[in-house]
């Protein structure tokens, strides 16, 4: 839990020296309090005050990362239960499972199918982060074999989970140098596992079916030096999960319980794939770091990833895309001008439905700071100046030799005022972007 | 190790609502809904009680839906020009209500007559005894018109009409405090509008145990977080003690989600999004169990096998 000002500048010297630069120890100890301050500007702090005010400027929940590079993994470092209340940081990695058992024809096309679990989603790919190699035939051998399969052909980060300290140390072995996540530990191997996260640099899950568990699990892990831990619960009841992330990261922010202070993974095994996915869904939501599916058809991971996009956008900050002049299509000088918002969900739409209709056209977003139609013109940022404006700026008279432009339905009262303002002779269209194919190829020719 | 204490009382609770009314109460249904009752977040019954299960409200309209992709409509193909079969079809899916869109009564769809509108509830009134949610069309002067006729057609029956909005409150709030139904009070995601609308309906002496508030829906990946954040904040003033917030939620989930590119576009559009026929109810379940975790009390749905994965989640969860 944070310290307030005072209770800080009871670990500091009170010499008041300005070796800080500051002019008082408690002017100091309030800039610490406020993260205004390191305390290492202080040269004559004790390592008592070291140590504990170490600790209590650690962030509630630990950021962890597993894998290197591009698609590394963060996960944790959240500061909140609910999104409005701020924002949700670290988006959920979304791992999908591969069993070692399987034979090499089924191995490498599920392999292959979970590299390609990618989409694109108002203008960003949305993928799979993890794969979660399950060392399902029991064998260290073949474990390592399948580890280094896996390392070698995908760009994804890995999760390795085994029982058997013995075979996550041979797999292990082999990839470390990718930074997997060793999923196994318990109350009875927690040793062995520890070590081997220990001497690989790792993060180690740890799994218990109970918070008090956990909790007594994560402190002998911290204990032997490993600092990378990532907390399951292991059930197979939806709300048990549901009830103990939330309960998880209520003990972490609200009460600065150390000892659950670590992003969650969950995974349950046996679930059927409809539940499995709606499941992993709410657990995005609500405070999972990592969900394991064992689903991995498109139509069950797209949505997953979806939310996902959803949940951890900024609520602050609408989603914008650039205000210009966007081509869709082979477009030539008949093609029709459509114009939308900047808000990128409003104009994503749009061009989403302009290239349904495979009638190549022009959108024109205007620049309302990130708004949707309704909202930009009851806010009085979408009207005729800033319409007529929009459309000289990008020079939309010389692309197109027609004069029509295609106005959103919403706004249809701003009809005869553009029309008035631009010279331009304006069309309705539909109020709903999803009538906008067959408004195209009806109405438009 | 023993767990730090993170149980969060709320002195707050959401109304409990009454959908329907059976012989013994004056209206003709073989059993009521009740909705409403938590004090706690959604699901967190450790703090709280959680109140009553989300209630699942499956649509029919009073005329076939236009864009209705095959995977949806091969389940109704049969029943969407009857909507008392129809209706018949979504008991056996598993509804608890029977949601009656009135989109024909639109001036620019078929602007369906008030006696016409009567004689469809009636005759869906006789062939199911769930309770009613009658919804207009979004046009106020037609809403004005038909829904009193209708709302007196059915008096005594207890169902939930909507929706009224802040510019369209004072008819239909009157004839469902006339008749005693239940009403939809309808903001554009916006809390303070909705407060504002709840405020009003009450100024009219409208009863504070017969409002459900819907806020509009979005569907997965086209702004359901805003609605998410909505629902969440609305109902955590409500936990609070806030009383103009302490009300059930209404969310139309079905017509959202099925109106999305993901559960519309076939197979050859999209090769790499996987099966069309089983895209689009994923969408839709997806949405619905997101949006419970907002709170929400109502869901309006289509597809009966994505009611099916929701109910299942539902018990999953209770």
């Amino acid at each position: 839990m944070a310290l307030t000002g005072l209770e800080i500048f009871k670990l500091l010297p009170k010499t008041n020296c300005k070796k800080c630069g500051r002019a008082t120890c408690l002017a100091f100890a309030m800039q610490l309090a406020q993260k205004k301050a390191e305390l290492k500007d202080c040269p004559d702090v004790s390592d008592e005050a070291k140590s504990i005010l170490g600790e209590a400027s650690a962030p509630p929940i630990k950021l962890v990362s597993v894998g290197v590079g591009d698609k590394q993994v963060k996960i944790g470092e959240e500061n909140v239960l609910f999104r409005h209340d701020e924002k949700f940081y670290n988006p959920t990695g979304v791992a999908i499972t591969l069993s070692d058992d399987l034979d090499d024809d089924a191995f490498n096309e599920r392999l292959n199918k979970i590299n390609n679990l990618k989409f694109t989603r108002v203008g960003t790919e949305i993928e799979v982060d993890l794969i979660a190699l399950l060392n399902k035939s029991g064998d260290a051998s073949k474990f390592a074999d399948r580890a280094k399969q896996v390392s070698e052909n995908t760009h994804l980060s890995l999760i390795l989970e085994s029982k058997s300290a013995d075979n996550m140390k041979a797999a292990v072995e082999i990839c470390s140098d990718k930074r997997p996540l060793i999923y196994g530990a318990n109350t009875e191997n927690w040793e062995a596992m520890a070590s081997i996260a220990k001497d690989k640099s790792c993060p180690m899950t740890i799994s218990a079916s109970t918070l008090e568990e956990l909790a007594d699990l994560s402190e002998k892990v911290k204990g032997v030096g490993v600092a990378d831990i990532v907390l399951n619960l292991v059930s197979e009841s939806t709300k048990e999960i549901l009830q103990g992330l939330t309960k998880i990261r209520r003990a972490a922010l609200k009460k600065a319980f150390r000892q659950l202070g670590y992003p969650a993974l969950t995974y349950m095994p046996d679930c059927e794939p409809a539940q499995e996915v709606v499941s992993a869904g709410i657990f995005i939501a609500k405070y999972a770091g990592i969900v394991v599916v064992n689903a991995c058809e498109p139509w069950q991971i797209m949505p997953l990833l979806t939310i996902r996009q959803n949940i951890f956008t900024d609520p602050q900050k609408p989603v914008q895309v650039e205000p210009k002049l966007y081509e869709v299509g082979q477009v030539n000088e008949n093609s029709p001008v459509l114009f939308t918002t900047n808000f990128s969900l409003t104009y994503y739409t749009v061009e989403g439905e302009v290239e349904a209709s495979r009638v190549p056209a022009y959108i024109l977003a205007v620049g309302t700071d990130g708004t949707s139609v309704l909202t930009a013109y009851s806010g009085d940022k979408l009207n005729e100046d800033v319409i007529a404006k929009a459309m000289a700026d990008t020079k939309i008279e010389e692309k197109v030799k027609h004069r029509k432009i295609i106005i959103p339905g919403l706004v249809a009262i701003l009809s005869a005022k553009i029309q008035e303002k631009t010279k331009w002779e304006t069309l309705v269209g539909p109020k709903e972007a999803s009538g906008l194919p067959t408004f195209l190829k009806n109405t438009w020719n | 190790m023993e767990i730090a204490n993170i149980v969060d009382k709320c002195p707050g609770t959401v109304k409990e609502v009454i959908i329907g009314a059976t012989k013994d109460e004056g209206g003709t249904r073989g059993k009521s809904i009740t909705v409403g009752g938590s004090n706690c977040i959604p699901f967190m019954d450790f703090d709280g009680s959680p109140g009553h299960k989300p209630a699942i409200a499956m649509d029919v309209y009073d005329i076939p839906p236009e864009e209705w992709p095959e995977p949806l409509m091969k389940h109704y193909a049969d029943v969407v020009d009857n909507p008392a079969n129809w209706a018949k079809k979504c008991v056996e899916f598993g509804a608890d209500l029977i949601c009656l869109k009135l989109d024909g009564i639109h001036p620019d769809k078929k602007n369906i007559s008030a006696s016409e509108t009567v004689s469809t509830v009636k005759s869906i009134l006789e062939a199911v005894d769930i309770p009613l949610i009658i919804w207009g069309c979004e046009n106020d002067e037609r809403d004005n018109e038909i829904l009193p006729k209708v709302s007196e057609a059915t008096k005594g029956e207890r169902c939930l009409i909507g929706s009224v909005t802040q510019d369209n409150y004072k008819t239909i709030t009157a004839v469902c405090l006339a008749d005693g139904h239940n009403l939809i009070t309808q903001a554009p995601v916006d809390i303070n509008i909705g407060k504002q609308i709840n405020i009003l309906v009450a100024d009219l002496g409208f009863p504070t145990d017969r409002i459900v508030m819907f806020q509009t829906t979005g569907a997965l990946g086209y702004g359901i977080e805003y609605c998410y954040s909505i629902h969440e904040r609305a109902r955590i003033a409500a936990l609070s003690g806030d009383r103009q917030m302490s009300f059930p939620i209404i969310c139309d989930v079905g017509h959202e989600a099925w109106r999305s590119k993901e559960s519309k576009a076939r197979d050859d559009e999209v090769p790499q999004w996987g099966s069309f026929a089983d895209r689009g109810k994923m969408w839709e379940a997806i949405t619905a169990t997101t949006l419970m975790q907002s709170g929400v009390d109502i869901i309006r749905m289509n597809h009966p096998e994505a009611v099916s994965i929701v109910k299942k989640h539902i018990e999953n969860l209770t």
